[in-house]
């Protein structure tokens, strides 16, 4: 079913593919991001990091950095124990150091910080503050973690014996290893989703500012979730006097966020503790090594997965156990209930009713994260987990990848559908997804292409990943930060003369939402779109939310505005029904106007019936045109997706080039086809990365070996294929648009593709698995030890 | 990122570059594009106390053919090769060079004379240089000399420019019937030091024997490197594709790559291999164009 627009092009509601107005101010390098704050009187932090992974720290001398002219401070942990604020609470629970008092705990962690006059000084500071390091041997190896004869290293933790964080796990053990005895077919494969960093192209930063004549808190940060942050700084800063009605937490313009700007890491809490004793508004900037060697990483997966089936491929169990490398502290910004995020969406998009998974997380001597980049909470783990299961299975019986897919769906009519680890998936047609894909790429036709250049030794490989993404937390019964349940916001103002002003509790990283939410508003209102203007952002005008991230925005403050709106319209259908002299049942809607149904001639358009709100409304009415939403979903929203990638490889250097790369996309109905199509090419872009070129790696003495972009492969457009996108739409059955959030999708499905593709290129050799990423030098070694190169 | 204090100066002349020079001695650097020497600023693994800048020199900033030769001036960018007309219809090898490197920015800015001189066999000109036995001018206080590019690297960031000398200029015999070169490298991605990376300048008559050949390596060696012993297998013989395998092997054999991330040793040396038969083949497809 394809969607129609119902407002004109001048309205600009849903289906259009309108501009993206926020892109007029990006263009012309006239955005407002956190490092344009500059504000009277400001002085510069700058950071002091650990060269070592695990050490005791014995001294620090600031006597030559305080002798530099212009440094104001050097802020270290011991000074923050005297207010208690050397420690902070994670958003799971865990604890974390703003500042170490005795120990590091990963290399680059924060170990003082300077305050200077100017950014030039403070990093002349950094460099004059001597620490003297007793250096220990550092744990890397996440197994090595739970070895009986690991160091503790949380030893902060009163009678911690282990670095053993958690154990979750879902489903049926018992059951799901009866399945697995008899089955006909077993496949197993161990899959390693290495660290990666989201790497944004804006770091993470903050101006904080203390006003000591009003007692205020004015904090410019690049973060996702400002009122979240108004509430964590306000219970942990509560008892030195930052009240929360005194903290206000501006999110600007924010170049990028993707998860990584989910977290409170210990530079804002500095700069905000500085700025409260100085009296003087602080800046902190990362660069971009500080960035990708401190700041949240994702994944860091290692899975055992288990398929079993029948000898006609018919899918009966999927079993996986996981071991989670937290670093130092569980950094993760999930749920509380769901230590381990949505990972239970991995039995997939299969129709199957047994499964078990499990996931135990260790601490090591990393910096700390498992955020969801550009992920709702571990989907990308758990797609790629089951996306990659069914080609082994696929492989070893002999079918084709397709039609295995096909043999395995649940089918439209099994919607909504209760998925083996509990979940109901909401809508889908994953048939016609995975048709639509292989008949735009010609799948038939490349088969026989594949056959032919086997038989001259060429390395061609087709992949496919049909994945079910799950998105919109969530449902306020089972879903909270900190307790703080996941409904959404939105506030609508409406001024006299039909213009308007709308508020919301998500906030932008660049996913256009002050042009999609105007268009929801347009369309249920019938205001044109660039009459409305979206602010996000400011938590003393935004009403409350829980910010932006796993592609949540859409599910529940878009549906929040959709709500408010709809509240207005029916406030506008009073004032009509009294305007017009005819009962509200009279009255027939069209975007823009109500009119007397059998006489269209008598017509009120919305922005008379606005004006009339404050001019001339109904006794007994009040005044004013303004609405508000708290949004709560009555369940989570599940976008889907069918991507098939072509690759050739070079069978003498290993090159991998994707030839071809079809992404269909099922996200419901579709607010802004053009924005949808952008996410969708830089979602794809961002699963190209960790397939082919990303991953932190360390060595053995805890030393990043990439910390900077020299070596941290980021991909540009050069390396992009041309992505080939189109969508099948089943519109979600709860949300009051049909709309499921799209932002994720492509990131989640495209490296199961890939991967696919380059395994099925080299399965002439017996390759059966290859872990990401899969660079040309993997693939080398690969054709080297099967005597393909010498 | 933030560089340590230095003090900037701007010779608007070769002769104003040398007074600085000589005033500051070895806490001076000379900046051109500043490619290579900046982002060391940044890091602080170089923290020079002056900087002297040479990029708005007059008259160095040049590609032209005079008495038989294609001369390059030091300020040239890497733009300017990339869109020359004289690199494109002549000097293709230029233009393959000039495209992969940094991006179309850093190339707007990074200069030719930069790249050679900062020593790194990282770098992708020297092999090129090495390929059309280029000779290099450079100027010091006390006057002009030539150095002949098999001299010009000595070692590890390391080259045959004395203190105070600007690199002004770079000499290439100019082409001619039969001469075809042509330069490419294995990177990780778009903007990445070679992996490894393979020029060849290519001259054969009408019945395919090899005139004059040049090969040269990019970051497989610790120096730049010229493989003489493919050169010398290749030169007075009738060019085949076992001769041209054979070259290739003998590149994979005598250069002495590192393990890094890139890959093994193994890994570097094979490549390398089938980057020089592929090279040398199309610098040969552009040879007998020519002819």
């Amino acid at each position: 079913m394809e969607f129609t627009c119902k407002t004109s092009k001048e309205i600009g509601g849903m289906g259009h593919s309108l501009k993206r107005r926020e892109d007029d101010r990006f263009i012309q390098g006239k955005g407002n991001y956190v490092d344009d704050v500059k504000l009277p009187g400001m002085l510069y932090m700058d950071i002091v990091r650990s060269p070592y992974a695990y050490a005791k720290i014995k001294s620090i001398n600031t006597e030559k950095a305080l002798a530099i002219d212009g440094v104001i401070t050097v802020i270290t942990g011991k000074d923050l124990e005297e207010h208690n604020l050397h420690w902070m609470p994670t958003f799971l629970s865990d604890t974390q150091m703003v500042l170490p008092t005795d120990t590091v705990m990963y290399q680059a962690q924060e170990v003082a910080c300077v305050i200077a006059t100017s950014r030039y000084i403070a990093a002349d500071a950094v460099e004059a503050v001597e620490v003297d390091y007793e250096p220990m041997k550092p744990v890397m190896d996440p197994h090595k973690a739970l070895d009986p004869d690991a160091p503790v290293l949380r030893t902060d933790k009163e009678g911690k014996k282990d670095n053993h964080i958690y154990h979750w796990e879902n489903g049926d053990r018992e059951k799901t290893e009866e399945v697995f005895k008899n089955a006909d077919v077993v496949v197993k494969e161990q899959i390693y989703l290495p660290r990666i960093h989201v790497a944004s192209i804006e770091t993470c930063g903050c101006v904080a500012d203390y006003q000591t004549a009003t007692k205020k808190m004015t904090v410019y940060m690049t973060t996702q979730a400002p009122h979240a942050v108004r509430t964590v700084v306000a219970l942990v800063a509560g008892h030195v006097g930052l009240s929360e009605e005194r903290i206000r937490i501006i999110s600007p313009d924010l170049g990028g966020g993707f998860g990584g700007k989910v977290p409170i890491y210990p530079g804002y809490i500095v700069a905000i503790t500085a700025t409260f004793l100085i009296g003087k508004p602080v800046k902190w900037i990362e660069d971009r090594t500080e960035n990708l060697q401190a700041d949240s990483f994702a994944r860091d997966y290692d899975m055992t997965c288990e398929l079993a089936a029948t000898k006609e491929g018919k899918i009966q169990a999927f079993r996986i156990k996981t071991l989670a490398d937290m670093g130092y502290t569980d950094g993760s910004a999930n749920p509380s209930k769901y230590p381990a995020g949505m990972f239970s969406i991995c039995t997939g998009s299969y129709d199957y009713s047994t499964a078990f998974a499990e996931v135990d997380a260790v601490y090591t001597n990393k910096p700390p994260g498992g955020i969801a980049y550009r992920c709702s909470f571990r989907v990308t783990e758990a797609a790629h987990a089951i996306e990659r299961m069914v080609d082994i299975l696929a492989q070893k019986i002999g079918k084709d990848p397709a039609e295995l897919r096909m043999e395995n769906f649940i089918k439209k009519d099994q919607f909504p559908y209760k998925s083996a680890l509990g979940w109901e998936y909401d809508s889908g047609d994953y048939h016609a997804g995975l048709e639509k894909a292989m008949n735009m790429i010609g799948y038939d036709e490349l088969r026989k292409e594949q056959v032919e250049k086997r038989a001259k030794g060429e390395y061609m490989g087709i992949g496919i990943c049909t994945f079910t993404e799950i998105v919109g937390a969530g449902p306020s019964k089972d879903f909270d930060i900190l307790g703080l349940k996941m409904f959404d916001s939105a506030e609508i103002r409406v001024h006299p003369t039909g213009k308007a002003i709308a508020r919301f509790g998500t906030k932008s990283q660049g996913q256009g939402h002050e042009t999609t939410y105007a268009q929801i508003i347009a369309e249920e209102l019938g205001i044109p779109a660039e009459h409305i203007t979206i602010e996000e952002g400011d938590t003393d005008t935004a009403p409350y939310g829980l910010g932006t991230y796993a592609s949540r925005s859409i599910a529940t403050a878009g549906a929040a505005a959709a709500i408010a709106a709809r509240k207005l319209r029916d406030k506008a259908r009073k004032i009509a029904a009294y305007l017009l002299e005819v009962s509200e049942e009279d009255l027939e809607w069209e975007p823009g106007k109500f009119s007397v149904k059998g006489a269209p001639e008598k017509s009120k358009t919305i922005q008379e019936l606005v004006f009339a709100a404050y001019t001339n409304y109904p006794p007994g009415m009040e005044g004013g045109f303004e609405a508000v939403h708290y949004y709560d979903p009555p369940n989570l929203t599940f976008p889907s997706g069918a991507y098939i990638c072509v690759v050739d490889i070079d069978g003498k250097t290993g090159a991998i080039k994707v030839r071809r790369f079809v992404a269909i996309d099922d996200c419901g109905n579709i607010i802004n086809p053009m924005i949808v199509q952008g996410q969708i090419h830089g979602g794809l872009t961002q699963g190209i990365a960790p397939a082919m070129y990303e991953e932190l790696i360390y060595d053995d003495e805890g030393n990043i070996l990439n910390g900077s972009f020299m070596d941290y492969l980021v991909p540009t457009a050069v390396e992009s294929p041309k992505w080939e996108t189109d969508h099948v739409v089943t519109p979600s059955p709860h949300h009051p648009l049909g709309a499921k959030g799209v932002a994720e999708s492509p990131t989640v499905g495209a490296p199961p593709a890939i991967v696919n593709a380059i395994v099925d290129a080299l399965s002439p050799l017996g390759v059966t698995h290859v872990e990401i990423p899969v660079t040309p030098y993997k693939v080398w070694k690969i054709l080297k030890e099967k005597g393909v190169v010498d | 990122m933030i560089p340590a204090s230095f003090d900037y100066h701007r010779a608007s002349t070769l002769q104003e570059a040398f007074t600085f020079a000589q005033e500051y001695g070895e806490d001076a650097k000379y900046l051109a594009g500043g490619h290579s020497l900046i982002p060391m600023m940044k890091l602080r693994f170089s923290e020079p106390a002056h900087i002297i800048d040479i990029s708005r020199i007059q008259g160095l900033k040049y590609i032209k053919e005079e008495d038989g030769i294609l001369k390059i001036g030091a300020l040239t960018t890497e733009a300017d090769l990339e869109f020359s007309d004289l690199c494109h219809d002549k000097y293709p090898i230029l233009v393959d060079v000039s495209k992969l490197i940094g991006d179309p920015s850093v190339r707007n800015k990074a200069t030719v004379g930069g790249n050679l001189a900062h020593g790194d066999a990282a770098n992708d000109h020297p092999a090129v240089m090495l390929a059309l036995k280029a000779n290099i001018v450079a100027e010091g206080p006390n006057g002009t000399h030539n150095i002949p590019v098999d001299e010009f690297f000595k070692g590890f960031f390391e080259t045959a420019l004395e203190q105070h000398d600007i690199l002004i200029e770079i000499q290439i015999p100019a082409t001619k019937a039969g001469n075809g070169g042509a330069y490419n490298k294995i990177e990780r991605k778009v903007g990445d030091y070679a992996t490894s990376g393979v020029a060849v300048n290519l001259t054969v008559d009408t019945s395919d024997t090899v005139v004059d050949i040049g090969i040269g390596l990019t970051n497989v060696n610790p120096v730049p490197m010229r493989v003489s012993r493919a050169e010398e297998a290749l030169k007075g013989n009738k060019l085949t594709q076992e001769l041209i395998e054979k070259a290739g092997k003998i590149a994979g054999e005598d250069c002495s790559p590192t393990a890094d991330l890139r890959g093994s040793e193994d890994y570097k040396r094979s490549i390398t291999k089938e980057l020089t038969i592929r090279t040398i083949n199309k610098a040969w497809e552009r040879a007998k164009a020519s002819l």
